[in-house]
């Protein structure tokens, strides 16, 4: 026993002492410089909570974490509404060639610049894009899409929907087809099987999914500052703002906290309702 | 009993044709910005112009593009070598090893590619700066391997969930020592995933652009050039970059895929109960 200890140490402490150090260490840091003081644009190490006062008492920052939620949320049901056809479609109806084909395209996003598409999406949603022209054709007229939320969803659904897919196709590939038939066998049609049958079993993938939408669409802010047009702010624009404009550290760590925490009791939540109480 | 067979037929070319949309959907901007950025039209917009190959030249004439692809490849080659040495450590340890706390080192492993960049960037930033760190090219290297570290451990964790536990075993039984018998046998297994990881990690790094954002002060990498250029005013040269710098990864990707018969592991991933990736956080870590 000893020794297997004695073996693991030289291995265990390279990646572990790193992301002690780089990973753990910063987000604590981040808590702690919450209740230090900025003077003179400098970072004085201070025991206050006029950063945590300053960020809570204003409406500004609860009608952006309002904003934020409401815009995640979104995301995360239209993501999961978006993939869970496809997915279902990828899962039952092709070769196992063609699904790993599929999946394969659905790896692509993650190796072009999110900036690069994000970039591309406002030549579609302009008001003299790309999407307007092709409605023009069939005499609908300019819609404004380009610094709206739906432009931002637009950003968001990008970001999440390969991931998403991803995630649904797994789990919907994992039901034993027998169930299925099962259901089948004893009359109960597609639809009904779908509620009852494929719907529950797939149950933690679809909450995975949406989780991970959720987590990339509260934090990303790409989308709302170049698609959605950056007013009323998110929190993490409020993050840049405070930080690159203010040199207010403290209190851009106030909201990044609140984030955190956030998306922790988020995930907590989540996990609780895909796997059922544990314990 | 035909009713129904129609019904499911036409639901199943409903299905194919609504996912074909989907693609269209993820394919769509990266499709348009390869088109535009050959359009002599300095905004993209229909009717495309004519073509042109000005954006590239204007591109890859620019000093500061120039010197941000430089600095960009020599962050991301360092960056892909430790995460993937740290990604080996640590996935081998998860494989090998049981001890108190292993939910916690897997956590501790798996979780930063969750947390959103701007919280990332951020305590990057306060933290390296404390240390005189911040805005050296060394902070967007150290940040790039806090996040790729992940990419590199997962995959390779597959890998080595395909090994026979009897391999090791055999090799320690012809008395070759622990040591030995990583570096003769299990390495070599692992071969194509390391290249694999080490290709892909690469890529993570050379597409970060938020955290780098923060930390890198004046030394600019792509993407956070890119970034700039999104804050100015219409840019045809982000379409370019961007095109230019899709095709370079989708290569590295494609050859990293390539060696590592990425097909098999993710096969053998669909088959286990544990998922890759994204599944594997939620196995290792939230079941705590």
């Amino acid at each position: 026993m000893s020794n297997t200890s004695r073996r693991r140490w030289p291995l265990l402490l390279p990646p572990l002492l790193w992301q002690l150090t780089f990973f753990l260490l910063p987000l604590l840091f981040l808590f702690v410089i919450s209740f230090w003081s900025v003077v003179n644009f400098r970072l004085e190490p201070d025991m206050t909570l006029k950063n945590w006062d300053f960020m809570l008492s204003r409406s500004s920052f609860w009608s952006a974490y309002g904003h934020t939620w409401a815009l995640a949320l979104g995301a995360a049901a239209v993501t999961t509404a978006c993939s869970f056809p496809a997915a279902c479609s990828l899962a039952f109806t092709v070769s196992e060639r063609t699904r790993k084909l599929a999946l394969m395209f659905l790896v692509v996003p993650f190796f072009t610049s999110y900036l690069v598409r994000v970039y591309s999406w406002q030549a579609f949603l302009a008001d003299n894009g790309i999407v307007n022209a092709l409605l023009s054709v069939v005499g609908i007229d300019g819609l404004p899409m380009l610094n709206s939320d739906f432009g931002s969803l637009v950003g968001y659904v990008t970001l999440a929907l390969p991931l998403v897919t991803l995630v649904q196709t797994m789990g919907l590939a994992q039901i034993d087809r027998n169930l299925i038939e099962a259901a089948h066998n004893l009359r109960a049609g597609p639809v009904r099987t779908l509620f009852e049958v494929i719907m529950p079993l797939a149950k933690p993938s679809l909450v995975v999914g949406a989780l991970f939408a959720f987590i990339l669409a509260f934090g990303d802010f790409v989308a709302p500052t170049y698609l959605g047009g950056g007013a009323p702010p998110t929190l993490s624009n409020l993050i840049i703002d405070t930080t690159k404009s203010g040199q207010q550290w403290p209190r851009a760590a106030v909201v990044a906290i609140v984030m955190i925490l956030t998306l922790v009791l988020t995930s907590l939540a989540a996990v609780r309702l895909a796997y059922g109480r544990r314990k | 009993m035909m009713s129904g067979n129609g019904m499911l037929k036409i639901g199943r070319w409903f299905g194919w044709a609504y996912t074909g949309y989907t693609f269209l959907f993820i394919l769509a901007p990266i499709a348009a910005s390869l088109v535009f950025s050959f359009n002599a039209d300095r905004f993209p917009s229909l009717p495309l112009k004519g073509f042109t190959t000005d954006w590239y030249g204007g591109t890859f004439t620019d000093p500061l593009v120039i010197e941000a692809f430089q600095r960009s490849v020599m962050v991301s080659i360092p960056v892909a070598l430790l995460s993937t040495i740290l990604g080996f450590c640590a996935a081998y340890c998860d494989f090998r090893f049981e001890f108190r706390g292993k939910s916690l080192f897997g956590l501790l492993m798996l979780l930063p590619p969750t947390i959103p960049a701007v919280i990332m960037g951020l305590g990057m930033l306060s933290y390296l700066s404390r240390i005189n760190l911040a805005g050296e090219v060394w902070a967007v290297l150290i940040s790039h391997v806090v996040i790729a570290l992940p990419f590199a451990m997962a995959m390779i964790r597959l890998r080595l969930a395909q090994m026979d536990a009897a391999l090791e075993e055999a090799s320690w039984n012809l008395r070759a020592s622990p040591a030995q018998t990583l570096w003769h046998v299990v390495l070599p297994f692992c071969k194509q995933s390391l290249v694999a990881a080490f290709l892909i990690t690469a890529a993570v790094s050379f597409d970060e652009f938020a955290v780098a954002w923060f930390v890198s002060g004046l030394n600019e990498t792509v993407p956070v050039r890119v970034l700039v250029f999104l804050q100015g005013q219409v840019s045809p040269v982000i379409n370019a970059i961007g095109t230019a710098v899709f095709t370079s990864s989708i290569l590295l990707v494609a050859i990293g895929m390539g060696f590592s018969g990425m097909g098999k592991a993710k096969r053998a991933a669909a088959d286990s109960p544990a998922q890759p990736a994204g599944g594997a956080v939620t196995n290792n870590g939230l079941s705590l």
